[in-house]
């Protein structure tokens, strides 16, 4: 069974460990027939890319990723606890519309939020996408929050509301550290979605705002096909996620179950 | 309750429903609004109001109805083919053995890879036709090579999701293994029943809301799938493998017809809205039975 296990695990991963090879090879070597197993490694691809501007667009995604995950976060705790400790009225219809946000397919939107970004002059613009993604990933928190938030045992908050703690008070002193790991798997989460995101940063970006995904398809498209040199920027442009995702397996794992994991 | 006392307890709730609520509702509500007009960008005398012109011109058009099928083919081949490797998965590591950890980091890394970088390596270092290491694997057991993404564009396009999505499944499928309690499965090996019998009278229907889950997230997000299509075949050869988000985006950004693309957009909300409905109301029954 165990090698049964690890023949699969190859086989499965097997794509990746191709795609660091071939941004390790000369490119005379990346694109050739039969495929080459042994060749002699070189960081020319990486540093083609590293030297083709990949900088500015990685800039932007980290500042994208980054505000809308803060934002999100700052959003969606407050909310959660007021739809799982405090429930206010038709808990789950707000639930349900918050879920239902995602449904909405993101092509029926992208036309009007073009011409309204035109208008306002936010068009290439770095922010829009901080409140696009903010927006996407907010209802995947909520829910995720609201389900950490329900582990919560009853009586900690009875004695918090008790003792006179305000709702700032009670998050920041009792509940958030209760809640840690679940704010990290969400955290996690809304990062993966956000720096992955192609479609607005493809439609809604241009010269000055354009995210690594953009990047990786311009690497493609501008001066005929370089497989190794596009494998490298593939690396360099989902190393940040996968680290990440390595390294916070579990929050991962409770984050993806929506802390249905006790 | 008192009034004070409900808006304190509604007050965390309202920036995220606000902000929610305009972000996500009011360019819908201006999609419906485009979708009522003939205007296309391509024609000076365009953007007259056309009442539901637009949407009988969808009932008609072919290619609507094909990248819907596609849509459909697309999403359930995924998350099918996605959850049944998931399961496999995590069967295979809810076990203890050597490196075990280090095979749970191989096969949740697909799902880490930007989409993008997936599918361009999907595309062309996998499937190529003359030096793909797809091609070269098969003819080591004397297959001949395949033009994958010409001849087989949907296979090309599910192959490449299914790679990406599989771990999403399998860390859902394994979250559900271990909550499992193990005086259960203890109690069915002393009564003798075989793994086959444990694993679909005992352990499935304590997977179901994981899995049910998985289902519901999965189709959310694969429903949705743009980055594969666009960059692996284009919704090629011709309009073979265009699912509907990228028609219509092909209808907006390269036709310029903005009046029959916000039309195909309300379309593809309402039947989503009517298949989410039924679909949620699962998953909160069986929520609820648990909380």
């Amino acid at each position: 069974m165990t090698t049964v296990t690890w023949l699969l695990a190859f086989v499965f991963f097997a794509p990746v460990i191709w795609l660091v090879m071939t941004a390790f090879k000369p490119e005379s070597a990346a694109a050739s027939n039969p495929p080459v197993f042994f060749f002699v490694p070189t960081f020319e691809q990486f540093e083609a890319v590293l030297s083709n501007g990949a900088g500015a667009y990685f800039l932007n995604s980290l500042i994208a990723t980054g505000v809308s995950t803060i934002l999100v976060v700052l959003l969606a705790v407050p909310a959660a606890y007021a739809v799982s400790i405090r429930p206010v009225k038709k808990t789950s219809d707000v639930l349900f519309f918050f879920i239902s946000t995602k449904m909405l397919p993101v092509v029926a939107v992208i036309m009007p939020i073009y011409v309204i970004a035109g208008q306002l002059k936010v068009l290439d613009n770095i922010g829009t996408l901080v409140i696009l993604y903010t927006a996407m990933n907010l209802p995947i928190a909520v829910w995720m929050m609201r389900s950490f938030f329900q582990e919560v045992p009853a009586e900690v908050l009875e004695a918090a509301s008790m003792d006179g703690a305000g709702l700032i008070k009670t998050l920041r002193t009792i509940l958030i550290p209760m809640v840690t790991p679940g704010l990290a798997a969400t955290a996690l989460i809304c990062v993966i979605f956000a720096w992955n995101e192609f479609f607005f940063a493809l439609n809604l970006t241009a010269a000055n705002a354009s995210t690594v995904p953009v990047f990786l398809v311009s690497q493609m498209t501008s001066e005929g096909l370089f497989l190794a040199k596009l494998s490298a920027a593939s690396v360099l442009a989902s190393l940040p996620v996968v680290i990440a995702g390595w390294v916070a397996q579990k929050q991962l794992v409770r984050g993806l179950s929506m802390g249905a994991v006790k | 309750m008192s009034k004070a006392e409900g808006w304190r307890r509604r007050g965390p709730l309202l920036p995220a429903l606000i902000f929610t609520i305009v972000i996500t509702q009011l360019p819908f509500l201006v999609t419906i609004w485009y979708s009522l007009r003939n205007w296309n960008l391509l024609r000076p005398d365009g953007n007259q109001f056309t009442g539901l012109q637009n949407y009988v011109d969808i009932f008609m058009d072919s290619t609507f109805r094909s990248s819907a099928l596609n849509s459909i083919v697309i999403t359930l081949g995924c998350v099918f083919f996605a959850m049944i490797l998931g399961i496999i998965f995590a069967l295979l590591l809810d076990r203890k053995f050597r490196g075990q950890g280090v095979v749970r980091t191989m096969l949740i890394t697909p799902f880490l890879i930007m989409p993008v970088a997936g599918a361009t390596l999907w595309s062309i270092s996998m499937l190529n036709p003359s030096f793909g290491l797809v091609n070269w694997a098969i003819s080591l057991v004397g297959i001949p090579p395949v033009d994958w993404t010409a001849s087989h564009p949907i296979i090309s396009i599910l192959m490449a999701l299914v790679w990406q999505w599989t771990p999403f499944t399998m860390l859902l499928v394994l979250a559900g293994l271990q909550s499992q309690p193990k005086d259960v499965l203890e109690a069915a090996q002393i009564d003798g029943a075989s793994w086959t019998k444990t694993f679909v009278w005992v352990t499935l229907p304590q997977l179901r809301r994981y899995i049910e889950l998985g289902v519901l997230l999965g189709t959310i997000y694969v429903v949705n799938t743009f980055d594969q299509i666009y960059l692996m075949t284009a919704g090629g050869p011709g309009t073979a493998s265009a699912n509907l988000p990228f028609y219509i985006y092909q209808r907006a950004f390269l036709g310029f017809d903005i009046g029959q693309a916000a039309a195909m957009g309300v379309v593809v909300v309402i039947a989503t809205i009517i298949i989410a409905t039924f679909a949620l109301r699962l998953i909160f029954r069986s929520f609820d039975a648990k909380d």
